[in-house]
């Protein structure tokens, strides 16, 4: 089911149109109110009008994601904060996180897009919606809330957790559609099975999956073992949260991205080339109907390809392909962004440590698992059991107030973690996704 | 009146225990005395050898963590009892054991108990132990037993 026929069946002429015209309003204004786009437009020696067409926006400089860390907490907002009603936040890099504003506007504009993503999903106001996406600062929760109350839907507001009430409520309240991660739905189907609740017997029949990467082996397992349909979407916080982009139910073929809002390009990450359409990149987005929080080109680190052929559901945004890596070296486990950088700024603060560190990712059952291995030298050493001990509790206490993971640590004899040339390989990802 | 132990760590994994054994052996160290505590991830071999510098290098040498410690060695009588005696002084005086193991001698009836003190407390225990009658035997002794 279509949500907002107009805009999601656009021709393509008609599409770009709207999109150049967005373009053009949102660089005129994020270069008037926010100094960092002014400083880069200005190095980039180029103006807001002279965007002509479309072609122009390679021509913009990218944002990443070091710009919004030196731009914490609120640089990068475009309205006064008066303006701004909500905010949010992703899990940071070096402690400190990403933080996203929005304006009244910017919250109602959310909402049509998860409404818009539910109904990718069939989802409609007859459907009771069990929302299992974390509420607070992460924007999954709210998001998909928010979304199904547009249309008209019965939003359980569950967030993670307790799985037991959880299944409990689904069986009691008869819920039809199930929001959440997507290893968070196996997690339940396993809770469900200890608690001898069979999946058949639920009035469950879709579930709306994102926030982490997963694959279509991960989809026909959630399929099966929770008797559902399942659809995969995507979005991050910067861009706006879960809604930039959703597969249809219909086609399961590619995600829509939800291009009258958010610009989508691809480029090769090493030259920052724009690709065309077919081939495989870094996904960059530039919103064009965001008040508080527009982005330009902004570099999602996430690998992908565009395509632009219609779809059978009728539909006729791009759609991208289901992301199948990163361009840096972000992990994510158990929903919260990790890179190594952070786990070895960790290490290099204890006394005698050096740098050789392994880690090691892996799923057991439906939930992820972090381990770090650690090389034990002659400094750290002692031939008392509980001195090694205890610098095994502090690492693992010192990630887990780092990262907000819990990480199982490991001392492991010297040398024994491979030494590469040039650059290290740090991390093994054992998830078969 | 001390003696010299080194110490090993070894990951928990097939073959690294027997690769000190074999390291030692083919370089003809002797192992005097021996324990092995261990860990779910990992162990830690402690050993008294004939030759401590010899064997420190050696397996520095194969890549392995190796530590020097100072322990003290303590001779008593192959009897019920022995034991209890030396821990009761020691108590007395709050000493604590971080740990220790024991062989028996092959020539005479004694058992040889090595006790690790706290790095603090070990001169002190020396001393208590040969105020109290007890026979703490030398480094030397052990490595020619």
């Amino acid at each position: 089911m279509i949500w907002d026929e107009e805009f999601e069946t656009l021709p393509r002429e008609a599409m770009q149109a709207l999109q150049l015209k967005r373009l053009q309003q949102v660089a005129q204004r994020v270069y008037n109110t926010v100094p960092f786009y002014k400083r880069a437009f200005d190095q980039a020696g180029i103006k807001p009008d002279s965007i002509k067409t479309l072609a122009d926006l390679a021509k913009l400089p990218f944002t990443i994601k070091d710009d919004l860390r030196e731009n914490y907490p609120f640089g990068m907002f475009s309205v006064p904060m008066s303006e701004v009603v909500r905010i949010h936040a992703s899990s940071g890099t070096t402690g400190k996180p990403t933080v996203v504003g929005y304006t009244r506007r910017d919250i109602n504009t959310w909402a049509e897009l998860m409404a818009r993503t539910l109904s990718c999903g069939n989802v409609t106001k007859g459907d009771i919606v069990h929302n299992a996406y974390g509420y607070g600062l992460f924007t999954g929760g709210l998001g998909a809330h928010y979304g199904a109350e547009r249309i008209g839907a019965s939003v359980i507001p569950m967030s993670g957790g307790n799985t037991k009430k959880q299944i409990m409520i689904m069986q009691d309240f008869g819920s039809t559609v199930l929001t959440s991660t997507p290893s968070y739905a196996l997690f339940m189907a396993e809770t469900a099975a200890e608690m001898g609740v069979d999946f058949k017997s639920l009035k469950l029949r879709v579930g709306i999956f994102g926030a982490e990467p997963w694959s279509d082996n991960m989809r026909k397992e959630i399929e099966e073992k929770l008797n559902i349909s399942a659809i995969d979407i995507y979005g991050l916080s910067e861009v706006i949260g879960p809604g930039v982009a959703s597969e249809c139910e219909e086609a399961k073929c590619g995600l829509h991205i939800f291009e009258d809002h958010f610009i989508p390009e691809i480029i090769d990450p090493n030259t920052k080339e724009v690709l065309p359409y077919g081939e495989k990149g870094e996904l960059v987005f530039t919103c064009i109907t965001k008040e508080a929080f527009p982005l330009i080109r902004y570099r999602t680190r996430d690998i992908s390809a565009l395509h632009a052929e219609p779809c059978r559901c009728g539909r006729t945004l791009v759609r991208m392909d289901r992301v199948s890596g990163r361009s840096d070296d972000m992990l994510i486990i158990r929903g919260v962004n990790v890179f190594p950088s952070q786990i070895e700024s960790v290490l290099m603060e204890i006394e005698g440590l050096e740098p050789h560190y392994m880690i090691i990712v892996d799923r057991e059952g439906s939930l992820d698992t972090l381990e770090v291995q650690v090389e034990v030298n002659e400094r750290l050493f002692s031939d008392e059991i509980k001195v090694l001990e205890a610098m095994e509790a502090r690492i693992t206490k010192d990630i887990k107030e780092m990262l907000g993971v819990a990480a199982k640590v490991k001392l492991v004899e010297p040398k024994t973690i491979e030494r590469s040339m040039g650059k290290a390989k740090r991390v093994i990802d054992k998830r078969k996704m | 009146m001390k003696v010299n132990q080194i110490s090993i760590f070894l990951e928990n994994k097939s073959g690294r225990l027997s690769d000190v054994a074999r390291i030692l052996g083919e370089n003809n160290i002797n192992i005097r005395a021996l324990s092995l505590a261990d860990t779910t991830d990992f162990g830690i071999l402690r050993l008294i050898v004939n030759d401590t510098e010899k064997a420190d290098r050696l397996l520095k040498e194969n890549g392995f963590t190796v530590g020097k410690t100072e322990v003290v060695a303590v001779e008593v009588e192959d009897r019920p009892g022995g034991l209890a005696r030396i821990l009761e002084i020691l108590n007395k005086d709050d000493i604590n054991v971080e740990y220790m193991y024991a062989f028996v001698e092959r020539s005479r009836n004694n058992a040889v108990i090595i006790f690790r003190f706290d790095d603090k407390c070990t001169d002190r225990a020396i001393k208590l132990l040969n105020k109290s009658g007890i026979i703490v035997l030398e480094g030397k002794k052990i490595y020619n037993l």
